[in-house]
């Protein structure tokens, strides 16, 4: 609070000071990215094969599933961080690993939250590929798992929106990471589970609206810039 | 295969020499030598209220017992229903709320031990200036809620099972005045967002006082009952306990560490913390664990009476 200063002047639209330690605001980013970055590629390494699987073949109650995969993209996250907890809690199945209010458990829920979203988008990219692509690969004596990855190339635009999606609400969402995680910060000002999207509840809470909207800046800005990295990566793939 | 071989007998010899380390450490504690206590490095998991940590208190408090146990404490800000809900899962090691009526059902439960007084604080009713229903300087906590109900004025009540939400009902339950009605308004949030939907709709409610100090600025809002502090009734204060959990329910809890927290809290050290800490050059807590009188009421459920004894 030293008066006027570069912040300031960034942060002119919302008239208000930096009001945070860059300490404090950078480790809640990291536990942020950290938390969104593992559950994400952990929920692409599942989605993309489940996705090539039910979009390159036909059986009876694909529909069925693809329904069921549709309906997890609406999952409530509050009944998700309970179901976690649950789970994570020393009377629950996972008890003994000790994972209530830790970055671990927090994946855990993201993982469950952006699992959907990543298999259907994926699943809808996998189907709209052209079906002459598959016929060709298949023609040209590709195997089934050539015809899966050539079907993922031309793909790739509807996957990278896929994992941008499930990126999205992992790292915007707020009931479970605060109901798995407990939105814990050491005395020293260093987040061990306070996600952006926690710590931005924990000034609304109170009252503090105007620190709270900075915070949601900082916020904003980050999926922006993940969502260039991503784009600028996919440009480069069509370069190349 | 030869290099096979050798490299076996290096891990054999690594790993004699690692058990006899292990060995020579095992007596070395044994003889007491150790300069740090045998919970160092471990996580106090504490589940608490959102005014203690709201406030900044832990951040002042908690540095110091760190710094002397080699120890980190994990601070969890639930609310009163909350922090005790995750104690009963046996989630937490040890409590800090401000509702005794819950307190003594944990502690009824055989879910808690060692509970002490901690410190206090005191809730006051606020309102807006112009006072609709005509409660300013009232000496009775129900007897202002009375008043609001009878004038149908806007009440927002927390309705989050929180500490400050017991004490609200309770006062209710002592009044003449049923809440209920367009005027009441449960909003589920915390103090700070209730304290601003009360400004915005020129409403009534309960607060303590932490809270409502540290955001006067920002909503339209006065005091019109005091708490115990200013010399408002005792209806109004807002006392903080701490509890382990018991290990004989939950034995997955660090109980030795909790003890220890306990111990601190309660200390000279940690007392003069609390006294100590202000928000806004107001002095938010009063320390409650230090008297030379014996108290035996701290140990005894709320409305027991230690006089009968004596």
């Amino acid at each position: 609070m030293m008066g006027p200063g570069l912040d300031t002047v960034l942060l002119g639209p919302l008239l208000v000071e930096f009001p945070f330690e860059a300490t404090y605001v950078r480790s809640i980013i990291s536990v942020s990215l950290y938390v969104s970055l593992i559950a994400v590629a952990l929920s692409t390494l599942v989605s993309v094969p489940v996705a090539v699987l039910v979009g390159l073949s036909d059986f009876r109650g694909k529909g069925v599933l693809t329904s069921v995969i549709n309906t997890g993209m609406g999952f409530p996250s509050v009944v998700v961080g309970l179901a976690v907890l649950f789970l994570v809690s020393n009377q629950g199945p996972l008890g003994a690993l000790d994972l209530v209010f830790t970055k671990e458990a927090m994946v855990l829920s993201q993982f469950v939250l952006a699992t959907p979203p990543v298999t259907a988008i994926s699943l809808a990219a996998v189907t709209g590929v052209d079906r002459g692509v598959r016929d060709a690969a298949h023609a040209l004596g590709g195997t089934r798992v050539d015809t899966a990855l050539v079907v993922v190339k031309q793909a790739r635009y509807g996957v990278a929106t896929a994992v941008l999606a499930g990126f999205g609400r992992a790292i915007s969402e707020v009931g479970s990471v605060l109901i798995v995680g407990g939105n814990i910060a050491g005395a020293d000002g260093v987040s061990k589970t306070r996600t952006l999207t926690t710590a931005i509840q924990l000034e609304a809470r109170q009252g503090r609206y105007g620190t709270a909207m900075v915070l949601g800046a900082v916020l904003v800005g980050l999926v922006l810039v993940v969502n260039a990295v991503v784009v600028r990566l996919g440009g480069r793939g069509v370069g190349g | 295969m030869e290099i096979q071989r050798r490299e076996f007998l290096a891990a054999a010899g690594a790993g004699t020499l690692a058990g006899l380390a292990g060995c020579s450490g095992g007596s070395g504690s044994g003889d007491g030598g150790g300069d740090r206590p045998g919970v160092a490095g471990e996580t106090l998991t504490l589940t608490t209220t959102t005014s203690t940590d709201d406030t900044g208190l832990l951040d002042e408090l908690h540095p110091p017992f760190e710094g002397m146990y080699g120890v980190t404490v994990d601070a969890v800000a639930q609310g009163t229903g909350a922090a005790l809900e995750t104690a009963r899962a046996g989630d937490s090691d040890v409590v800090m709320v401000h509702a005794r009526s819950l307190e003594d059902e944990f502690m009824r439960e055989g879910l808690g031990v060692n509970r002490r007084d901690l410190m206090f604080n005191d809730f006051v009713v606020v309102g807006p200036e112009s006072d609709p229903a005509g409660i300013e300087g009232m000496s009775s906590a129900t007897a202002a809620f009375a008043a609001i109900a009878n004038a149908s004025a806007p009440f927002v009540s927390r309705g989050d099972n929180s500490g400050t939400h017991t004490k609200e009902l309770a006062i209710w339950a002592q009044s003449s005045a049923e809440p209920g009605g367009d005027w009441y308004r449960e909003t589920g949030q915390g103090m700070g967002q209730v304290l601003n939907i009360a400004s915005e709709q020129g409403g009534y409610t309960l607060s303590d006082r932490g809270t409502y100090l540290s955001q006067r600025g920002e909503v339209d809002l006065v005091i019109l009952v005091q708490g115990p502090i200013e010399g408002g009734p005792d209806t109004l204060a807002n006392p903080y306990g701490v509890m382990a959990v018991n290990p004989a329910v939950h034995d997955s809890v660090n109980y030795d560490l909790a003890m220890a927290y306990i111990g601190y809290l309660t200390s000279p050290q940690a007392q003069d913390v609390i006294s100590n800490y202000e928000a806004n050059g107001k002095q938010l807590f009063f320390p409650r664990a230090l008297s030379e009188d014996p108290d035996f009421q701290q140990y005894v459920p709320e409305g027991w009476s230690s006089s009968e004894g004596r």
